[in-house]
């Protein structure tokens, strides 16, 4: 058993994550229902030309300095996504992977610039794509911590608002609300909480730290409170899971640990969450198709016996009606009901036929058909 | 060729190559899906790589490309389940592809080489290198031929399926309606954004093959007006930011990929201040001239309620125009000067009179505020 308590790197790591978890989990919520999941992934690529200027202005890699850099071109990033939509025609989402790309771009291009001169220590990109959840400090954590709680308190005193933001922005125009400025802000709150986020989980991963907290929570409520508790809870258990479980098993980042460990989470919510969930979805749907599915079979055997007028018993297989019906029907079970509902029988080994019942029936069908035609 | 030459030649190509899909995906508004499926084909290489140990298999590009099929379905799957929107569907599937694609890395390829910062990020100026040789005669880089049959077949295809892919992409539910099977047309259209995304990782590193897959078809589309213009513009836009890109990075000894992404950035910037239609410049022209030509009309207005009447002599002086019209007299007199341009006042005296012309645009002004 691991010693929890006892091991410093991984009391700091699990901290680390857990305290990006909440936040990421708790803002990715309004995110998610802005439909904006991806603004995280844009804004993490899009931080590496100001990391890169902060270490070309600095000289270092202080934290303060590098965060607050890559803040920054966030910031700037979505800003001219922003400009860039609400002045051309170009769509949100090209606007929202060009400026990811380019900032990235230009990121490369001042990193081998740095990378060149003399004086370079190692830039560090695989850490800043990957992250280093390992390499967290204390002082890391608890700036994070102190950022991370701003976030929050900042959500909480403005939740009225920012939920006018997700759900009608245009009622809140009305009443006077400075939504633009609300949406400035909530961004803000976006790029701090994934600046927190580039050191532990890196770039790319960073986007699913605020997309699969809140997908799976939304399956599992209706109501925008709850939501957002529950998306910051699992993103506080994967966050402490992933980092626990990347310091068992040896040669397992910590980063992707915890992304497969979202992920699990969310596949375990879209099919169990109870009303919404796919097995929930497909329990209900399976006492319906049955009935539904019965009058083509029906419809099929009656034109199948019609062709042989002189010979009511003459039986047809059921092969012949799967290459009649739909991929995937289950005709047997279809057979099965109709022949309970005294509609069709069986006239020889696997051979089916309508009965009279079942011919009255068919016909009746036809003729409802024909006076919904004319 | 020397180098320089041929890494133009492989950067030009690919640009080309990635913007002809791209074109489809700013039209069709899943743009982000380049990005997803440049990330997630990342298991799939490292899979192939772990069966071959060699970097260079083909078996690579067709595991990366049959990966990139996939995220699609996964993503579409997941969309068409209706719990999770578009946006959150493609968020939540490419980082978990990718995470296990770096976990495989990390788990099996310790002491084999495969860095993981090298397929995302590639390095345009190591794809000279590896050379294209058949029975001993050097044929040129190899990225050149491959990237050069992709936009071969690329071109190709968008031309066959000109028809379905226009109509599928402006009005799905018409091509439904008529037969022509978007949902075919989405998938191989989204085969095609995954080969591309492959054949390019390696010459440009997957992040930037996004800038190359929207950034030019993105300033074509201010540009243009109909689809084929559209697509004409969005290769030559590309082939201009890959060149620029180049000469640039050559010029600063910088990331060659990273340095076309930015170029790429910069004409996209361009277009969008200066052009000609929708750029923001042509935008705040139309606007300022809208605004004098509102004026304008507002002054002939209220010249002609006061003409003949006792209050004229004053009401219609010019040294007091801006008082009666509540507006800064440097506005009012270009109001004026540009009224009597277009010979729509006149001066008499101190006094400003309207024209003939002058009284009909007023009447037509107010009839048009009455009506």
């Amino acid at each position: 058993m691991i010693d929890f308590f006892g091991d410093y790197t991984l009391r700091v790591v699990a901290l680390g994550s857990g305290i990006l978890g909440a936040v990421a989990g708790a803002l990715g919520s309004f995110a998610y229902l802005r439909r904006q999941s991806l603004v995280g992934d844009a804004l993490s690529h899009a931080a590496l030309p100001g990391i890169a200027i902060a270490f070309l202005l600095t000289g270092g890699k202080a934290p303060l300095p590098i965060m607050m850099g890559a803040a920054l071109a966030g910031w700037v990033a979505t800003l001219a996504v922003r400009l860039v939509v609400r002045r051309s025609r170009v769509p949100y989402d090209s606007a929202l992977g060009m400026s990811l790309a380019v900032f990235f771009g230009f990121g490369l291009v001042l990193l081998t610039f740095i990378q060149k001169r003399p004086d370079a220590a190692q830039a560090g990109l695989d850490s800043f794509l990957f992250g280093q959840a390992a390499s967290l400090l204390r002082e890391d954590v608890v700036a994070m911590s102190i950022l991370g709680a701003a976030c929050l308190i900042l959500l909480a005193v403005l939740w009225k608002e920012f939920k006018l933001l997700s759900f009608d922005t245009e009622f809140g125009e009305s009443l006077g609300r400075p939504m633009r400025r609300l949406d400035g802000l909530f961004t803000l709150l976006l790029v701090v909480a994934v600046v927190i986020g580039l050191r532990t989980v890196g770039v790319v991963l960073m986007s699913a730290m605020v997309v699969a907290p809140a997908a799976a929570a939304r399956q599992l409520t209706n109501r925008l409170a709850p939501m957002v508790v529950i998306a910051a809870a699992i993103g506080v258990f994967s966050g402490v899971s992933g980092a626990i479980l990347s310091s068992i098993i040896p040669h397992l980042p910590t980063g992707p640990t915890i992304v497969l460990v979202l992920s699990t989470v969310v596949v375990v919510s879209l099919v169990f969450a109870p009303r919404r969930g796919l097995l929930w979805r497909w329990i209900r749907l399976g006492r319906l198709q049955p009935s539904a599915a019965l009058d083509p079979v029906l419809m099929h055997l009656y034109a199948l016996s019609q062709q042989h007028p002189d010979e009511p018993d003459h039986g047809h297989p059921m092969a012949v009606l799967r290459t009649m019906s739909p991929v995937g029907a289950d005709i047997e079970r279809v057979l099965v009901d109709l022949q309970a509902r005294g509609l069709i029988e069986a006239v020889g080994e696997g051979l089916w036929a309508p009965t009279p019942i079942g011919r009255r029936e068919a016909e009746r069908n036809i003729d409802r058909a024909d006076e919904l035609r004319s | 060729m020397s180098a320089e030459l041929e890494i133009l030649a492989i950067a030009v190509v690919t640009a080309t190559a990635a913007a002809l899909p791209g074109t489809y995906l700013v039209l069709r508004r899943t743009a982000m899906v380049s990005d997803a499926i440049s990330h997630a084909i990342l298991p799939g290489i490292v899979l192939a790589f772990f069966l071959t140990h060699d970097l260079n298999s083909p078996l690579l590009l067709i595991a990366a490309a049959a990966t990139g099929v996939l995220t699609v379905v996964l993503i579409e799957a997941l969309i068409r389940s209706r719990l999770v929107p578009e946006d959150a569907s493609i968020g939540i599937v490419f980082p978990a592809l990718f995470s296990i694609g770096v976990i495989m890395i990390s788990r099996g390829a310790s002491g084999v080489h495969l860095d993981t910062d090298a397929v995302l990020l590639g390095e345009l100026a190591f794809a000279p290198f590896h050379r294209l040789a058949v029975g001993g005669v050097d044929l040129g880089p190899a990225a050149l031929w491959s990237m050069g049959a992709i936009l071969v077949v690329n071109a190709v295809l968008i031309l066959l399926a000109w028809k379905e892919l226009k109509l599928a992409t402006v009005d799905a539910s018409l091509a439904a309606l008529l037969g022509f099977q978007p949902v075919v047309v989405h998938y191989g259209l989204m085969t095609m954004v995954s080969v591309t995304a492959v054949g390019a990782f390696d010459a440009v590193g997957s992040i930037l093959v996004v800038a190359l897959m929207i950034a030019p078809p993105a300033t074509a589309y201010l540009l243009a007006e109909r689809l084929g213009p559209m697509i004409g513009l969005a290769v030559a836009i590309a082939a201009a930011g890959a060149t620029l890109g180049w000469a640039a990075a050559l010029a600063m000894d910088v990331s060659i990929a990273g340095s076309i992404a930015t170029a790429s950035g910069v004409v996209f910037a361009v277009a969008f201040l200066t052009a000609p239609q929708r750029g923001l410049l042509a935008q705040a022209r139309r606007r300022s001239g809208q605004r004098l030509d509102f004026a304008v009309r507002m002054l002939l207005v209220h010249l002609l309620h006061h003409e003949g009447t006792p209050e004229a002599a004053e009401e219609c002086r010019e040294s007091g125009l801006h008082r009666h019209l509540g507006w800064r007299e440097k506005w009012t007199k270009r109001v004026v000067s540009r009224a009597r341009q277009r010979a729509l006042v006149d001066r008499s005296g101190e006094l400003v009179l309207p024209t003939d012309a002058g009284r009909q645009v007023a009447d037509d002004a107010v009839i048009g505020f009455t009506c």
